[in-house]
């Protein structure tokens, strides 16, 4: 990667600051007066995000992007370490921002306090060098992606699943002596349907393993910067923090890929909502349950309020209760009379409930009950309503002493 | 042979990371282990019998689909088989 523009040298300061970069050889004033050039995007300040806009800032990268439109909650800081505790409520960028200066006023911080979408994304994408995918849904990742593909840009990418994670370069441009990286798309070319792999909010997510995958990101970005060692391009890498296992699998450019191969159908960035099958205002950069999930269309739902006044005048509703054991501990509606089938195990526990009766399914926040409401009606089951919201929609709205998680 | 199962996979194999299966091919293997966990079926396979766009299965570390004989490449005990779907949490 070449220095877009030529930097002023480091001042006294600044020398004093980098010291250990600029006795690294391979780092050197040269490197250093790279990274001050470098103005690198980070979409997202969360779990990824904050690691890699620490580091980055400390490394001393000049121009430091970021897109965010979401304000710190308190479920976010057993990961999200850009966020303090006092900063619940706050406007992430803002956060972030005051983090970044703390760490290094030399900074510049470009604050995009918005949702990134097909209209804004390669006008956004246009002034930075290097765009770090910090994301934690399917439609933005392939916005990311393809607008990475059409602007000739690398996309440093990152993913975690509970416990796991994966890493790579994609669509890396083409540099002397290296061809252009596969992309996203290469490699998958079609999304999973909406509600088969669940958030990190329905899903859980070990704290440090955003840690771990946003450090390999910030590392291959400060590579890329510096064209120093073996990019992560062409190759997966899988993390998986519990075995302490990491693999690596060989990525390749396919040659039919719709936007990177050599017939493209894909010249401009597309409807990424449609694409992954999910409603206009299901998918999110925003991990608030509310807004990242999607639901089945048209099943019968009741409200908390509804729930509870029908529970008050004793009429006789069953409520099903299909999380897990482990989320059952920590808040439920036992009182009430809920009892637990986790998610997995209705289909073949489907003898305990009865086809007659009126049945109000719920889960945390209402997405894996639809699937279950779903599958019951498709069993013969016609009184079964999902609660809308699920559980936290009743420590929201009924029991406001009721823990959320 | 071993095949590495991801966690969004193993609530459909006992909670199991590595199952141990025996096939002198990929589509052989894979059968035996989808005979062994039928729930993974849906997951991996799409309706028309496809692997499904969002996962790749690897033979140690190359993409199954770019290897010359495909779902047929012949097994060896010390081969590892990687069922690798997309993942996109971040935050």
């Amino acid at each position: 990667m070449t220095a877009p523009t030529k930097s002023a040298p480091l001042s006294n300061d600044e020398i004093q600051r980098y010291a250990r970069h600029l006795i690294l050889p391979e780092v050197g004033m040269e490197g250093q007066l790279k990274l001050k050039a470098a103005r690198v995007l980070c979409v997202g300040a969360g779990g990824l995000g904050s690691p890699l806009a620490m580091y980055l800032a400390a490394a001393g990268v000049g121009t430091l992007g970021i897109v965010d439109f979401d304000v710190v909650d308190a479920s976010n800081l057993h990961r999200q370490i850009i966020h303090f505790t006092q900063d619940v409520g706050r406007p992430k960028l803002t956060s972030a921002e005051e983090k970044v200066h703390g760490i290094n006023p030399n900074v510049t911080v470009r604050k995009f306090e918005t949702r990134l979408t097909s209209a804004n994304a390669l006008e956004i994408f246009k002034d930075f060098d290097v765009i770090v995918d910090g994301t934690d849904n399917f439609p933005t990742r392939y916005l990311i992606n393809d607008a990475c593909v059409l602007s000739g840009k690398p996309n440093v990418y990152g993913s975690i699943f509970r416990f796991e994670g994966q890493a790579s370069i994609f669509a890396a441009p083409a540099t002397e002596g290296r061809q252009q990286g596969p992309c996203y798309r290469c490699v998958y070319p079609e999304p999973p349907p909406p509600g088969m792999v669940p958030s990190c909010a329905e899903g859980g997510v070990l704290g440090i393993l955003p840690g771990l995958v946003g450090l390999i990101q910030a590392t291959e970005t400060i590579k890329l910067i510096t064209g120093l060692g073996e990019p992560l391009i062409g190759r997966l890498l899988l993390i998986d923090a519990l075995a302490m296992r990491f693999r690596e699998m060989k990525l390749r450019k396919n040659p039919d890929c719709p936007i990177c191969g050599t017939k493209r159908t894909i010249t401009k960035l597309i409807d990424y909502e449609q694409f992954c099958g999910v409603g206009a205002t299901a998918a999110s950069q925003s991990p608030s349950p509310e807004k990242t999930q999607t639901m089945p269309n048209a099943l019968p739902e009741m409200t908390v309020e509804e729930l509870k006044s029908k529970l008050d005048a004793k009429e006789n509703i069953f409520v099903l209760d299909v999380r897990e054991p482990h989320e059952y501990q920590i808040c439920n509606l036992g009182d009430y009379g809920a009892k637990l089938i986790p998610m997995g195990d209705v289909q073949k526990r489907q003898q305990e409930l009865d086809p007659e009766q009126h049945i109000v399914v719920h889960c945390r926040s209402g997405v894996r009950s639809a699937k279950v409401v779903d599958f019951l009606r498709q069993q013969g089951f016609e009184k079964v309503q999902n609660l809308a919201g699920g559980i936290l929609a009743w420590a929201d709205r009924i029991d406001k002493t009721m823990p959320k998680y | 042979m071993k095949i590495f199962l991801p966690t969004p996979l193993r609530p459909y194999a006992d909670k199991r990371s590595v199952v141990d299966v025996s096939g002198s091919t990929i589509a052989e293997a894979m059968r035996a282990l989808i005979s062994q966990y039928p729930d993974l079926k849906g997951y991996i396979y799409a309706d028309d019998g496809n692997v499904r766009g969002f996962v790749n299965i690897y033979l140690n570390d190359e993409d199954v689909r770019y290897l010359p004989a495909k779902m047929n490449a012949a097994l060896r005990d010390s081969d590892t088989l990687t069922i690798m779907p997309s993942i996109a949490g971040g935050r």
